[in-house]
């Protein structure tokens, strides 16, 4: 036990314990909803939580920093509808065009966040409140109170996120997931393995020891605000994608929930430590958490949020104390070795 | 970390001065007393709550479940009041129902050490939830007249119920901040943590009064919503928490700067 406990290391730790989580929350419910454990639930989930993976990953680079980004989910409303105006009045536009212009869009209100959090040294939440409130002010300006159809798409656009890449019986591997797996993925290698990416904790554990260690640290936070709000608009083409109608309301709401999936995917909430695989599973959980309650017949499906918050609340406090007691462990047997190797040397 | 603040404070009154100057431009109304008496009464729950939420982010802490309190006091009223109980016992019940989950919130963050931000994160769609489950999708009115009254018409001549709370509990807050020992706490707890522990003071003792005080308070503010507006339903006070926020951070200025013209954070709103 105490040999396993060395080799693992609290992030895979964390990992394990939130798949453990996820396993035994399937099992209980698959007790309690008769033909619940099937393909179609694994697609319901797999295509409604592709969106909040994206905005949870551009979450969690920020978080670490010791950020946070209110914004995104008006700027996934931005960029949903300024996206489905141009496909709508330039209907032969290329795909990579649009889904370029919703990146953009999204990456200059995160370059704009990211200017006043890094340079003008405003505390980010309150640039990312006030922001959320601004940008949500140019898509009420910018729709002068229209709203975005279905019939003004293209048939490729609507079709997208259901196009099934592959399938493993009834599970279909369906477009908007994949590309968002694929996402979190590059993200996940990019941030265990290139030099940019690590300085992103350097900043986020100590942000003094890294302007020593010859870190750019306003960079850092500016990057990662870019980031974010570039995430935000390519969760914004998705959201276009799967909805079809967008009004002035589209992801609303989106931001607390990408901060819940983040923390409960063990991203420390404080900076420094977290992964965006843990995310990804946090994102899973919530939804898995949501689309189950609703369909649980013993609770009346307006349980939903409070059993939610509920279990936000339990994970973040089981994790931290779990954490806690496996860092004094360590502590003590690191102690231990060392009194032992001091009598054992004459 | 005083600079960093200053800077901030300009910054924000700059924004303030901005928003003042534009909004008389384009409305001449704007400036006038009846527009500003207006506008502070439909904010004047949130503005009860900032009160509270001051002394929070004075201590380097935030509380995001307000909105949800206020909601979850609402709603509670609400079904107390149509499963028959009487409206004055069914206020008793929704205050403790305030500090209850004020101490919930403070419980978490004080003895376990969580960030307030996370826990009050959960909390804020917990008790939204809660909310919820008490009314559904249904909405509630026809409270008695007495309740009504109090937040639709004057209460001494034709200054509101809520208006008069709030000038009494300004009024001490402020002095609780300027010249207790309390208040100094909450500065020195805010500025360094580490420094308050080792020159004595509780500070876990001291956040869990301030946000038992958070909860009752917004609890409070919960009930005065329903008795202007006089119907409740499930999303009420949805979203408060970052208005809140905002009219603290745009006061905040005044507050540092030691005189008390928090009432100029009714403009922006």
């Amino acid at each position: 036990m105490q040999n396993l406990l060395n080799r693992i290391s609290p992030q895979t730790l964390r990992l394990l314990v939130l798949i453990a989580v996820i396993v035994l929350l399937l099992l209980f419910f698959s007790t309690q909803i008769e033909n619940y454990l099937n393909g179609r639930l694994f697609n319901r989930i797999s295509s409604s939580m592709a969106i909040m993976a994206l905005i949870a990953t551009g979450q969690t680079l920020v978080i670490l920093t010791r950020n946070i980004d209110l914004s995104v989910g008006s700027v996934i409303g931005f960029a949903a509808f300024a996206t489905g105006d141009m496909i709508a009045s330039y209907p032969t536009l290329n795909p990579i065009v649009l889904l370029t212009y919703s990146a953009l869009i999204g990456a200059g209100f995160g370059m704009v966040n990211g200017l006043l959090v890094a340079y003008v040294r405003v505390p980010s939440i309150i640039v990312t409140l006030a922001s959320m409130a601004i940008y949500r002010s140019f898509l009420v300006e910018f729709s002068g109170a229209k709203s975005i159809t279905t019939e003004q798409l293209p048939q490729w656009l609507t079709d997208f996120p259901n196009y099934q890449v592959f399938v493993i019986g009834d599970m279909q591997f369906r477009a908007g997931f994949c590309a968002a797996a694929v996402v979190v993925l590059i993200v996940h290698l990019a941030l265990t393995r290139l030099r940019p990416a690590r300085q992103l904790f350097a900043v986020g554990s100590n942000p003094e020891a890294a302007e020593m260690a010859g870190i750019d640290s306003q960079r850092v936070v500016f990057t990662a605000f870019v980031f974010s709000g570039l995430m935000a608009g390519l969760a914004g083409f998705m959201f276009l994608a799967r909805f079809g109608n967008i009004t002035v309301v589209a992801g609303l709401g989106f931001e607390l929930n990408s901060v819940a999936s983040a923390v409960v995917g063990g991203v420390n909430i404080f900076g420094g430590s977290g992964t965006v695989i843990g995310a990804f599973l946090g994102t899973i959980l919530v939804d898995l958490l949501q689309t189950s309650l609703v369909r649980w017949q013993i609770v009346s499906e307006f349980w939903r949020e409070a059993v939610l918050g509920a279990m936000i609340l339990i994970s973040v406090a089981a994790d931290t104390v779990l954490n806690r007691r496996l860092t004094a462990i360590r502590a003590a047997r690191a102690h231990r070795i060392a009194l032992e190797r001091k009598a054992a040397t004459p | 970390m005083m600079k960093h603040l200053r800077s901030w404070e300009v910054f924000l009154l700059c924004v303030l001065i901005f928003i003042i100057v534009v909004s008389s431009v384009v409305s001449p109304e704007f400036l006038t007393v009846a527009n500003q008496i207006d506008l502070f009464q439909l904010s004047i729950e949130k503005v009860i709550v900032a009160l509270v939420m001051t002394f929070i982010i004075i201590n380097a802490e935030i509380d995001l479940s307000v909105g949800s309190m206020m909601g979850l006091s609402a709603c509670a009223f609400g079904w107390l009041y149509q499963q028959g109980v009487d409206a004055r016992l069914a206020i008793a019940i929704c205050l403790a129902i305030g500090v209850v989950g004020g101490a919930v919130n403070g419980w978490f963050i004080t003895a376990l050490g969580l960030p307030s931000l996370v826990v009050t994160l959960a909390t804020l769609i917990a008790y939204r939830g809660l909310a919820r489950v008490l009314v559904e999708d249904r909405g509630i009115n026809g409270f008695p007249d007495w309740f009504n009254a109090l937040g639709q018409e004057g209460f001494v001549g034709p200054i509101p119920f809520a208006l008069i709370v709030f000038a009494i509990l300004f009024v001490i807050l402020y002095i609780v901040l300027e010249r207790t020992g309390f208040g100094r706490k909450t500065y020195v707890i805010g500025s360094n943590r580490d420094v308050a522990e080792f020159a004595g003071i509780d500070t876990r003792r001291h956040k869990m009064i301030l946000f038992i005080a958070s909860g009752v308070i917004s609890a409070f503010a919960g009930l005065l919503y329903a008795s202007r507006v006089g119907a409740i339903r499930g999303d009420v006070a949805f979203g408060f928490e970052l208005d809140i926020i905002t009219i603290v951070l745009l006061g905040g200025v005044s507050i540092f700067g030691g005189s008390g013209t928090l009432i100029g954070t009714g403009l922006p709103s």
